[in-house]
C-alpha cells in the first residue's frame, strides 16, 4: 500500500468497471423481443451494444490513468 | 467429393502461413536459446501485435465453430458467449497489469512461478502448473477439431490432412517459438475479419434480412419448445449469468492467455488492448448469429459432426467454392495460432515448474529452453493422438472439465495478486476441494456444465465451475483462519508491494 497516492489518485474510478455487470447480470431486464433493431430482437442487440460500451468505458479509464 | 477450387485456395493460404511461421524467427531478432525469447518473444510486443496475438489466442477456431453451433442447437442460452467476452475485460484491466509487472520485475514466465514465490510453496506451484497443463491439452485437441470440420467439408481425407497440419505447426513452433503465432495471427485475423464482414452482410441480405432470420428462429422455437429457446426461460437466468461470469474469470487463468499477456511490452499495451480486444467480441457475437442463419437457410448438416458442422455447412451452401476455401483457411489458420501458443504455454509450465523445480534445479538456461521446445512437441503430439483416437464427445467433455478445473486456481493466482494473507495449505486444500466438487458435479450431470443446487425449497441451475469455486473459496478462508490459529508456518513471500506497482509506459510504438 505504500505510495498508492503517489502512484494514482484516480483509482476510485475503477469502480465504474462494475457497470457492465449491472447492465448484464440481470437477464429479466433485457430478455425481450422489443424494441427490435433492423429485425434483431432486443435480447441480442442489447448485449452486443454492451461490447462497445465496455470498450469505451475501459478506454476512458485508460485515458484518465485510472 | 473433393472440392478442388476450395482446396486450392485453402492450400495456398496454408503454404503462405507456413513460410511466415519460419520467417518469424528473424523478427525482432533475439537469442532463441533463452526461454524468455522462445517462450515469451522477449516481452517486447507493442499494442498492435499484442492485439493480433491475444485476439488470435483467445478467440479460437473452436469458438467460431462451437458458438454458432450452440445457438443452432439450443438458441438464446448459447449467446452467453457475448456477456462472457464482455465481463472478461474489466477483470483483465484490474488484474493483468499487476501480473505483468510483478512477472517482469521478478522474472516469472508462468503463473506457477508467481504462486511459488508469493505463497512460498513449491507444492502449490506444482498444482497450478499441473492444472494448467491438464486444462490446456483438450483445448489444443479441440483446435485440431476445428480444422477437421473444415477439411471434412471440402471432402479430403481427414486423418492425413490433420497429420500434415500438425507437422507444420510443430515444426515452426519448435523453430520460432512465440514469434511464429504472433506473425501468423496477423494474417489470420485479417482473413477472419474479411470473412466476418462478408458473412454478416451478405447472408442476411440473401435470406431477406434479420426479420426473416428471426422469424425462422421463432418458428423453430415453437416446434421444439423443450430443446430450443429464442429467449431465455426464467429457469435459465442463473445458469446464463454464471456461465458468462465463470468463463470470464477462467479465461485469463489459462496458461495461453497469460503467455499472451506476458509477451507484451508494458502495462499501457495491456490496457490499450482491453479497449481494443472487444472488437473480437463483437465479431464473435455477429458470427454466433450464423447458427440462426443456418436455421433460416435450412442447411443440411454433415452427419459426422451434427451441429458442430453448422458453420462450414452454411458457408459452402451460400458461397462460391473459392470463398469457402478462403473462409475454411481462415478458420483453420485460426486454429494453428492458439494451438501454438497453448503448446508453448504448457511447455513453459512443464519446464519451469516441474523439470527445473524437481529434476534439474541447476540446469542451464540453454537446457531449460531445449526442454521447453521438446515439451511443446510432445504436448502437440498428445493432442493429435487425442483427436485421432478419442471420440469427439470425450474431448469436448474433457475441455469442459478443464474450464471448471482452471477456475480452481483463481484464489492463488488472482487473489494472490492482491494479498498473501491466504495460507499455502489452505489454498492447497481449497484447490483440492474445488477440483473434486467440480468433477463430481459435472460427472453427475452426465457432462453438462450446469448443476442444480437445491436452495430453500427451490432449485437453482448454476455453472458447476462457479459452484465449485465457492466451495474452494469457503475452504480457503476457513482453513487460513485455522492454520493461523494453530500457528502453522506461512510461506516466505520475497515480493514487496513495490513489485506490483504498474510500469505504465515505455515510449509508444505500434509494433
Amino acid at each position: 500500500m505504500v505510495n498508492r497516492s503517489n502512484q494514482n489518485s484516480r483509482i476510485w474510478l475503477r469502480w465504474l468497471l462494475i457497470l457492465p455487470g449491472i447492465g448484464l447480470l440481470w437477464p429479466p431486464f433485457y430478455n425481450t423481443d422489443q424494441p427490435e433493431l433492423i429485425g434483431i430482437p432486443f435480447f441480442y442487440w442489447y448485449q452486443l451494444l454492451w461490447v462497445f460500451l465496455t470498450s469505451i468505458l475501459t478506454a476512458v479509464l485508460y485515458k484518465l490513468k485510472a | 467429393m473433393v472440392d478442388w477450387i476450395s482446396l486450392t485456395v485453402f492450400i495456398l493460404f496454408f503454404v503462405l502461413v507456413t513460410v511466415l511461421g519460419f520467417v518469424a524467427a528473424n523478427w525482432h531478432r533475439g537469442d532463441l536459446r533463452l526461454l524468455d525469447e522462445w517462450g515469451l518473444a522477449g516481452r517486447r510486443f507493442g499494442t498492435l501485435v499484442t492485439w493480433f496475438l491475444i485476439g488470435g489466442d483467445i478467440y479460437t477456431a473452436y469458438t467460431f465453430i462451437a458458438v454458432p453451433a450452440a445457438l443452432y442447437a439450443s438458441g438464446a442460452p448459447g449467446f452467453f458467449a457475448v456477456p462472457y467476452t464482455i465481463f472478461v475485460y474489466p477483470f483483465v484491466y484490474l488484474l493483468m497489469p499487476k501480473f505483468w509487472t510483478v512477472a517482469k520485475r521478478r522474472g516469472y514466465v508462468t503463473a506457477a512461478d508467481f504462486v511459488r514465490e508469493r505463497f512460498g510453496s513449491s507444492l502449490l506451484s506444482l498444482i497450478v502448473a499441473l492444472t494448467g497443463i491438464l486444462a490446456t491439452m483438450p483445448y489444443i485437441a479441440l483446435q485440431m477439431f476445428g480444422i477437421e470440420v473444415c477439411i471434412a467439408q471440402m471432402g479430403i481425407p481427414v486423418e492425413a490432412a490433420l497429420i500434415i497440419a500438425f507437422v507444420i505447426l510443430a515444426a515452426y513452433t519448435y523453430n520460432s517459438g512465440l514469434r511464429a503465432p504472433a506473425m501468423i495471427a496477423l494474417v489470420k485475423d485479417l482473413m477472419i475479419l474479411t470473412v466476418m464482414l462478408v458473412v454478416i452482410v451478405y447472408i442476411p441480405l440473401k435470406l431477406g434480412g434479420f426479420s426473416n432470420i428471426f422469424a425462422a428462429v421463432h418458428q423453430h422455437a415453437l416446434k421444439n419448445p423443450k430443446t430450443f429457446h429464442a429467449f431465455l426461460s426464467p429457469a435459465q437466468y442463473p445458469s446464463y449469468v454464471t456461465l458468462a461470469l465463470g468463463s470470464a474469470l477462467a479465461l485469463f487463468l489459462y496458461p495461453h492467455s497469460l503467455t499472451g499477456i506476458l509477451s507484451s511490452k508494458d502495462c499501457g499495451v495491456i490496457k490499450r488492448n482491453v479497449a481494443l480486444l472487444p472488437i473480437y467480441s463483437f465479431m464473435l457475437g455477429a458470427l454466433a448469429l450464423l447458427g440462426y442463419m443456418a436455421l433460416a437457410a435450412n442447411v443440411k448438416l454433415p452427419v459426422a459432426y451434427g451441429a458442430n458442422g453448422v458453420v462450414p455447412a452454411l458457408l459452402s451452401t451460400v458461397f462460391h467454392s473459392w470463398f469457402t476455401g478462403f473462409a475454411f483457411a481462415a478458420i483453420s489458420i485460426g486454429a494453428l495460432v492458439p494451438a501454438a501458443i497453448m503448446s508453448i504455454a504448457a511447455a513453459n509450465l512443464f519446464t519451469r515448474n516441474i523439470y527445473r523445480e524437481y529434476f534439474r534445479p541447476n540446469c542451464t538456461t540453454e537446457e531449460e529452453c531445449n526442454v521447453a521446445k521438446l515439451t511443446s512437441l510432445i504436448v502437440k503430439f498428445g493432442a493429435l493422438v487425442f483427436i485421432l483416437f478419442l471420440p469427439r464427445t470425450e474431448i469436448i467433455n474433457f475441455q469442459l472439465l478443464g474450464g471448471a478445473w482452471i477456475l480452481q486456481t483463481l484464489p492463488a493466482v488472482f487473489l494472490g495478486l492482491y494479498t498473501n494473507w491466504f495460507h499455502r495449505w489452505a489454498l492447497i486444500a481449497g484447490w483440492a476441494g474445488g477440483m473434486i466438487a467440480a468433477t463430481e458435479m459435472i460427472f453427475s450431470q452426465n457432462f453438462k456444465p450446469i448443476f442444480p443446487i437445491h436452495f430453500g425449497g427451490q432449485t437453482v441451475l448454476i455453472y458447476a465451475g462457479v459452484a465449485a469455486l465457492i466451495v474452494n473459496l469457503g475452504l480457503v478462508v476457513l482453513l487460513t483462519l485455522v492454520c493461523r490459529v494453530i500457528g502453522l508456518p506461512t510461506g516466505n513471500d520475497p515480493t514487496s508491494p513495490a513489485d506490483y506497482e504498474e510500469i505504465l509506459e515505455t515510449p509508444a510504438t505500434l509494433l
